[in-house]
């Protein structure tokens, strides 16, 4: 990736991350901990590598995307609006009755959605189902999925990891979010799945290795999912909970609270700091 | 009198989805390691590019199917009712009732006819379940007739469908000229002294019962109530103010079911006793087929007990 790509990417990224905080904070709840964590690999997809249209998303041959860890929610909201699918204004009525931006991710009246998700595990096995739809009817589109590492703890995981192999279904790509926390705490202290990447090798994935902050590795990953010829990909995202914004980063509590006021200015200070060192 | 064929409705369902692919491609059919039992077995013979099995994973194949059908196809999804509904409710729910996607569920092994496997697989809950989901259209047919019918006008509505199909062979109550079509109930016998709403394979006890009472001196109107949500409340409203008395029948707890549905529209619209016949809050047990229907107090005797009582029970 050139420079200048790169430096636009962190950019919108960036901007997509300050909705995040405008979002949780007037919401006065949510999830940013978790969607900081992975509006790098969102902002890839959407601003490069997905054949889509803001103006025509129902588009019958865009790529797919099923954010199967929906309570991420915030970060797919902002790269949406920041990408124009709709007006970032539409991000301060987050979580508010009758908005359109629901908690968790829905399919009915987001433009760009493209599945309701937020129970984990369903998401990962609706986008193995989008991905056999393709296979069946000879369409040329892709699938991706991002799940969460505590989400990976649900067997239905591991019942549609089962299946995506099974089936053959290269054109799925799924980027399992490896930030190492969860609700109740550490995967450690939980429950833990790890090690993701053995498992999705033992259930014969095509595994992937990567930091999921880094555009160039999140380019070259999902490069080497399309030429893969007979298995789905997993894309092992190692990376912060809270990124760049520096109160949340590694912090649990704030895997599902939102700022106060005077958090979010502190943090949209610092991400404005960030896009202005660029 | 011509000779009564039995067919299970799930042998219906397998046949009807063969005839479906006569007609139109744009679907698949997903079975959960059943498919010998659900029938749609019958299917994968036929059309076997058209069908996909899922293993031993029904929450997976239920959120398969919605992913599917989200790309503007249309998908059946297959299992016993047990897990169908049971298991996988909550992606039901969320995967395809949230989204309102066009899938169509074929539950089969529905009630305690499911006979010698047992409590753990006779399923007395799946209306129940699925009448809480937005949105859901649920139908449960009498006979194979009507199975038929409901899997190819299920294909046509934009939207999920929960398909409730039996194991047992079945007495083919209608006859070709049957006209099935969703959220309408069937009046299959005028009465003025009581009505007895039944779905699935209690229509034929109702039918039955229809002459017993008959010869007793009772007046009973029959209605057949294949589709339980929407259910069709004016047929409901209508017998209520005309027969003044009801009874339910249905091979399903009483919580929940046809009953509770008709009870609330009953009770909302136009008070008069509901006595309902069903499985009465417990579970199972093996046994063959038959017997369990007598036991479980499943029989047109029973019906005729109960519509006795609802009489008595006029004001």
């Amino acid at each position: 990736m050139n420079e200048q790509r790169k430096i636009e990417l962190k950019k919108y990224s960036l901007e997509a991350k300050k909705q995040i905080i405008i979002g949780t904070n007037c919401a006065k709840s949510g999830h940013p901990g978790g969607s900081l964590s992975c509006t790098e690999i969102l902002t890839y997809l959407y601003f490069d590598k997905m054949n889509i249209d803001p103006k025509n998303p129902d588009k019958a041959d865009r790529d797919r995307l099923v954010l199967s860890k929906g309570h991420a929610a915030p970060a797919l909201y902002g790269v949406l609006a920041v990408r124009g699918f709709f007006p970032v204004e539409e991000i301060k009525q987050l979580r508010k009755p009758y908005a359109m931006l629901q908690g968790h991710p829905d399919k009915k009246h987001i433009p760009g959605v493209d599945m309701s998700s937020g129970s984990l595990g369903q998401g990962i096995s609706a986008a193995a189902g989008m991905a056999l739809s393709a296979k069946h009817f000879g369409d040329d589109y892709r699938v991706y999925a991002i799940i969460g590492d505590g989400e990976s703890e649900e067997g239905q995981v591991w019942e549609a990891a089962m299946f995506a192999a099974h089936k053959r279904l290269n054109n799925l790509t799924v980027f399992a979010d490896l930030n190492n926390l969860q609700i109740d705490g550490t995967l450690d202290e939980v429950n833990s799945p790890l090690p993701l990447d053995k498992k999705f090798e033992a259930f014969n994935w095509n595994v992937i290795v990567i930091d999921g902050h880094d555009f160039d590795q999140i380019e070259a990953a999902v490069a080497a999912a399309e030429k893969c010829t007979d298995k789905p990909t997993a894309i092992i995202a190692n990376t912060v909970k809270g990124k760049d914004v520096s109160f949340m980063e590694n912090q649990v509590n704030w895997h599902g609270a939102g700022p106060n006021d005077e958090q979010a200015a502190e943090a949209l200070a610092e991400l404005d700091e960030r896009i202005a060192a660029l | 009198m011509a000779e009564v064929k039995n067919i299970a409705t799930r042998d219906a369902y397998g046949a009807a989805l063969c005839e479906l692919a006569e007609k139109r491609n744009d679907f698949v059919v997903l079975d959960a390691d059943l498919a010998a039992a659900t029938k749609t077995g019958t299917f994968k013979k036929a059309h076997p590019e058209m069908f996909y099995n899922c293993g031993i994973a029904e929450q997976n194949m239920m959120s398969v199917a919605a992913g599917f059908a989200s790309t503007g196809k249309l998908v059946f999804a297959s299992s016993f009712a047990m897990f169908a509904a049971g298991r996988a409710f909550e992606q039901v729910r969320n995967s395809i009732g949230y989204p309102h996607l066009n899938v169509k569920i074929g539950a089969t092994h529905a009630g305690i006819s499911v006979g010698e496997d047992g409590a753990t697989h006779q399923c007395c809950e799946d209306i129940a379940l699925m009448r809480t989901i937005p949105g859901m259209t649920i139908i449960n047919p009498a006979d194979a007739t009507e199975a038929r019918q409901a899997v190819l006008a299920a294909a046509e509505l934009d939207g999920p469908v929960y398909m409730r199909f039996g194991r047992l062979a079945v007495p083919v109550v209608f006859g070709d000229d049957y006209k099935f079509e969703i959220g309408k109930g069937v009046e299959l016998k005028a009465g003025t002294d009581v009505t007895v709403i039944a779905t699935g394979l209690m229509v034929k006890e109702a039918m039955e019962a229809y002459d017993l009472l008959a010869a007793e001196g009772i007046s009973a109107r029959i209605i057949n109530m294949a589709t339980i949500k929407p259910i069709d409340r004016d047929i409901i409203v209508k017998a209520a103010k005309e027969t003044g008395a009801i009874v339910t029948a249905e091979e399903h707890s009483v919580i929940g079911g046809l009953g509770s549905a008709v009870a609330e529209v009953v009770t909302e619209e136009c008070p008069v006793p509901v006595i309902k016949v069903g499985v009465n809050d417990t579970f199972g047990m093996s046994g063959p087929a038959n017997d369990l229907l007598g036991i479980f107090g499943l029989r047109a005797k029973d019906i005729v007990e109960k519509a006795k009582q609802a009489i008595a029970a006029k004001k």
